[in-house]
């Protein structure tokens, strides 16, 4: 608190800029992390909304309110949107606010970088949306765009979305540089790799993986462009190329991809869950070699995308296993968690409830993965909507449920004033309920066998996906009381201590509330 | 949190009383193939698995949840490392893994297991139907048909009743006979389609440019339905599958019509037709296959979908009409339907689109200049 004190006096010259400048010129983490949230959660109900056109097609049999073509944009945007719009920006928006604050570090280590990889996003963005408006429609050939529906039978606008994924990885990939010059250079001395808290273990694992496999978006999609306008045929059987070419190349990228987007989830529950059982976290050493090696097998698993493109027999027992595999450490770090609370001394505030129902909700996720894992019964899940309830319950109930615990965690020290607990918990159960509704029904009916990507289904399917459409709407509507409550808190609220979690440990406690613009100018020392 | 705990516990019984009672399809199907029951009793095995452990860790967290709530003045332990503990929980998974890997190669080893064919169908797929050959050492008796969704569009507009089968049936389903090997090669014309029909447990892709192979061998007779199972644009929804599976004399009977039908269309093909009956063979095809795009009377959909009314290709020169039909355009969604048509039927509706709606050119192509147009090529 007193260092704070001083920094405060001593950088009066320093504090934010006024008007719009402050944000299009900050190089300060905070102003950073605080756009990319904002542009995350506005994605995150543009997606949604385009996933609420999804869920109304599908409320009955037949035709009703859009045509298959644009039933077809909606599940592509709806995608995209989600994963490169919503998911991976919040990620990079609570590494940009808490990583500098948890090693004790006065900002990123590229602050101007830091600044360029947020402000492409929003014109990556545009391009992309506005594509909807273009002749021909926006991409319309899924969010994983195999080719040669996304080259020789694509949209015009398909030249936009390369363009769009080029930007968002650059955007991407500096984000990643940024940070791990952050962790290795900047922590305050004592704060050894192993003392780190997990979730900046889990970012620099993460950040690896961004810069291994963003270059390989990259590729396929310039391998795409060229396709389309450069006359060559990496993708086109007639021409001598290979549309199997392309799927190996996009999940080699891909699957590395759906870690990008949980691990930092990981350490996010690894804060959590300790403070509120007001217990230390079991197994710390375990969790960061568990992570890491989820990590290393995540680049030997991509072909179980893949079971049915007609792989030889070896190749498909070598996915098999390798993915199988993968179980082992996410166990592990389930394990932990349990035992975490296991003897804890617990309370239910919202982040603790969101955090919960991570464990529970992204371990039913994990039970399906493992079943898709399993070639020959995966013969049979392929492209259902079981593969769909496997991964929105990895998703949504997982990344996006502990981005919400986080918001919950931090926002004391981020505004200042404490969050409307009852408010919290209402949009909790509401989203908690809303989930299971939506989702949990899809298991059933892709057993039952029901493709993915359909806008009109047989009668069999009608019932769940109307249980499914329902509460797809509580869910959806749910996210407008979140809004309220961030918005409320920043406003006004109860005022927040620098500590307002008994149980948490870190850094980010001992600076005030809300944090100080500028905070460890002096680095301070870590027993 | 108790409080709304406890409804949500009451809402999810109500969901599952309600739909046992239901009797809602809502678990793979064993299928009629040695395959698929064996893809069951795996599935339903690794379900198991999961739901044991499932049950153990989320009742420990429950338990914990219950136990050692801070309201119910609980003191946190201090431990937070266990050699041992963790050593175990990793062996455990691993061991457990093990066990589920063993059915699950011995069923892989099944599907790709090799094995004399009694009889190979050939499926394409295409941009949005599936095209079945029954091949055979002599070309002759080879036959090849398509097969399309026949929902009527009013009940996909919901203008009609749906029928039991809606979605799910087509104009012409491939049969297969009982008991016997039978081998799929499967690929597509155009984008990336998959062959799915759940009874067998058969799902391959269809890839441009690859051949796959896929094996069956049906338990029962029976129609079996299924859809495609890859996004392959517009109207993935609406490609379904349908196989109707016979007792080998039902089945040796079908395919001989079926070879007698194509010496039929042989022989049309050779005979002298006059300008009515292509005008009349002619509309039944263009009502079928064209349509849709270029509509009823010609007109189109401008700008997606030219008219073919006072078409200068249509009042034009007759081997560039012939040349569009026959190849398509590319990079359009006018397909070449030289693959698709008989000569017979090319002809046709080439001579009804020259001669309906106005166009009266009075030009008469008969299914021999298609052999030739073909010829030369
Ligand atoms: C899926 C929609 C579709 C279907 C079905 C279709 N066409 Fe076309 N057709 C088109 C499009 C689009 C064009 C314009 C191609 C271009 O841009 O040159 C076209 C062009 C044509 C033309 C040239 C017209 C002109 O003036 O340029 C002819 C002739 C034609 N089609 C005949 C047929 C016949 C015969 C059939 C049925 C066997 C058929 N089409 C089915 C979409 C379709
Ligand atoms: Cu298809």
């Amino acid at each position: 608190m007193t260092t704070a004190i001083q920094n405060h006096s001593s950088h009066d010259h320093h504090g934010p800029a006024k008007g719009i400048g402050r944000w299009l010129y900050t190089t300060n983490h905070k102003d950073i992390g605080t756009m990319y949230l904002w542009f995350s959660f506005s994605m995150f109900l543009l997606g949604g909304a385009f996933a609420l056109v999804i869920r109304a097609e599908l409320f009955q049999p037949g035709l009703q309110l859009v045509e298959p073509e644009f039933f077809n944009q909606m599940t592509t945007m709806h995608g995209l949107i989600m994963v490169f719009g919503a998911v991976m920006p919040a990620f990079v928006g609570l590494a940009n606010w808490m990583i500098p604050m948890m090693i004790g570090a006065p900002d990123m280590a590229l602050p101007r970088m830091n600044n360029l990889s947020f402000w492409i996003l929003p014109f990556a963005f545009a391009m992309l949306a506005s594509t909807l408006f273009m002749e021909g429609g926006a991409p319309n050939f899924g969010w994983t765009f195999y080719a040669p529906l996304s080259t020789t039978y694509a949209p015009p606008s398909v030249t936009f979305f390369i363009f769009a994924v080029h930007i968002m990885g650059a955007s991407s990939i500096m984000g990643a540089i940024n940070i791990i010059a952050t962790i290795f250079n900047m922590r305050a001395p004592g704060m050894t790799y192993m003392k780190m808290p997990l979730f900046v273990w889990t970012w620099l694992i993460t950040a690896y993986l961004l810069i291994a496999v963003m270059p390989v978006l990259a590729g396929v999609v310039t391998m795409m462009l060229m396709d389309i306008h450069f006359g060559t045929s990496f993708f086109n059987a007639a021409g001598g190329g290979s549309p199997v070419l392309f799927q190996h190349v996009f999940w080699f990228f891909g699957h590395p991809e759906v870690y990008i987007m949980i691990l930092p989830a990981f350490g996010i529950v690894s804060a959590i869950i300790p403070a509120f059982s007001r217990k230390k976290l079991f197994g710390y050493v375990s969790m960061v070699y568990a992570t890491g090696s989820i990590a290393i097998l995540s680049f030997i698993v991509w072909a179980h995308h893949m079971f049915t493109v007609g792989m030889p027999y070896a190749a498909e027992v070598f996915f098999m296993y390798s993915t199988m595999l993968i179980a082992v450490p996410t166990g592990v770090k389930v394990f932990n968690w349990v035992a975490t609370m296991f003897r804890g001394s617990i309370s239910f505030e919202t982040p603790m409830l969101f955090s919960i129902a991570f464990v529970i909700l992204f371990t039913i996720g994990g039970f399906s993965g493992l079943m898709l894992a399993i070639a020959p019964a995966d013969f049979q899940y392929h492209d259902t909507y079981f593969v769909v309830a496997h991964f929105h319950y990895v998703l949504v109930p997982g990344a996006v449920f502990s981005i919400m615990a986080s918001v919950y965690y931090w926002l004391p020290k981020w505004t200042g004033h404490m969050y409307d607990e009852t408010l919290g918990k209402t949009h909790f159960w509401l989203s908690f309920v809303g989930v299971n509704v939506t989702f949990f029904p899809q298991h059933f009916i892709g057993l039952a066998g029901m493709p993915r990507r359909i806008p009109d289904y047989a009668l069999q399917f009608a019932d769940f996906n109307m249980i499914s459409s329902i509460g797809a709407f509580l869910f959806g509507f749910s996210q407008l009381l979140f809004l309220l409550i961030v918005v409320k808190c920043v406003i006004a609220g109860k005022k927040a201590p620098a500590k307002p979690w008994d149980g948490a440990e870190g850094l980010e406690w001992t600076v005030d509330s809300p944090a100080p613009y500028h905070t460890f100018e002096k680095p301070p020392k870590v027993e | 949190m108790g409080r709304s705990f406890q409804w949500m516990m009451a809402g999810m019984l109500v969901v599952l009383a309600t739909s046992a009672g239901a009797d809602w399809e809502m678990n793979m199907t064993k299928g009629v193939t040695d395959i698929s029951q064996t893809v069951y009793s795996l599935h339903m095995i690794i379900f198991g698995i999961c739901v044991v452990i499932g049950v153990v860790v989320f009742g420990v967290m429950i338990y914990s949840m219950i136990a050692h709530r801070k309201s119910q003045g609980a003191v946190a332990a201090n431990f937070h490392e266990s050699t041992w503990v963790e050593v175990l929980w990793t062996l455990i998974p691993f061991a457990i893994l093990v066990g589920m890997a063993i059915p699950a190669t011995g069923a892989l080893k099944q599907i790709y297991s090799k094995g004399d064919p009694d009889l190979t169908v050939e499926i394409v797929g295409y941009q949005w139907k599936w095209r079945y050959r029954y091949l055979s050492d002599d070309p002759s008796t080879e036959i090849s048909f398509f097969s399309n969704l026949t929902t009527p569009p009013e009940e996909i507009s919901n203008e009609a009743p749906k029928n039991t089968n809606y979605l799910l049936e087509v104009d012409e389903p491939m049969v297969l006979p009982v008991n016997k090997r039978v081998r799929f090669v499967i690929t597509a014309a155009d984008v990336i389609h998959a062959w799915w029909v759940p009874e067998l447990a058969v799902k391959k892709d269809a890839v441009p440019g690859i051949i796959n192979e896929a094996w069956t061998k049906v338990n029962v007779p029976g129609i079996y339905r299924g859809q495609c199972a890859e996004l392959c644009g517009k109207d993935h929804g609406f490609m379904p599958i349908v196989v109707d599976v016979r007792e080998q004399d039902e089945f040796d009977s079908w395919l001989v019509a079926k070879q007698d039908e194509a010496k039929k269309l042989a022989e049309l093909t050779s005979k002298d037709w006059t300008m009515a009956e292509l005008m009349e063979r002619g509309e039944q095809v263009y009502g079928t296959f064209c349509s849709a795009c270029h509509q009823a009377d010609g007109s189109g959909v401008p700008p997606a979908f030219p008219p073919l009314k006072a078409s200068p290709i249509a009042l034009g020169e007759i081997n560039k009409h012939i040349e569009v039909v026959v190849k398509g355009v590319n990079g359009t969604s006018m397909q070449a339907f030289g693959s698709q048509l008989s000569e017979v039927d090319m002809a046709a509706v080439i001579t009804y689109e020259r001669n309906a709606w106005g166009n009266n050119t009075g030009d008469l192509v008969s299914p021999m200049d298609i052999v030739n147009y073909n010829a030369e090529q």
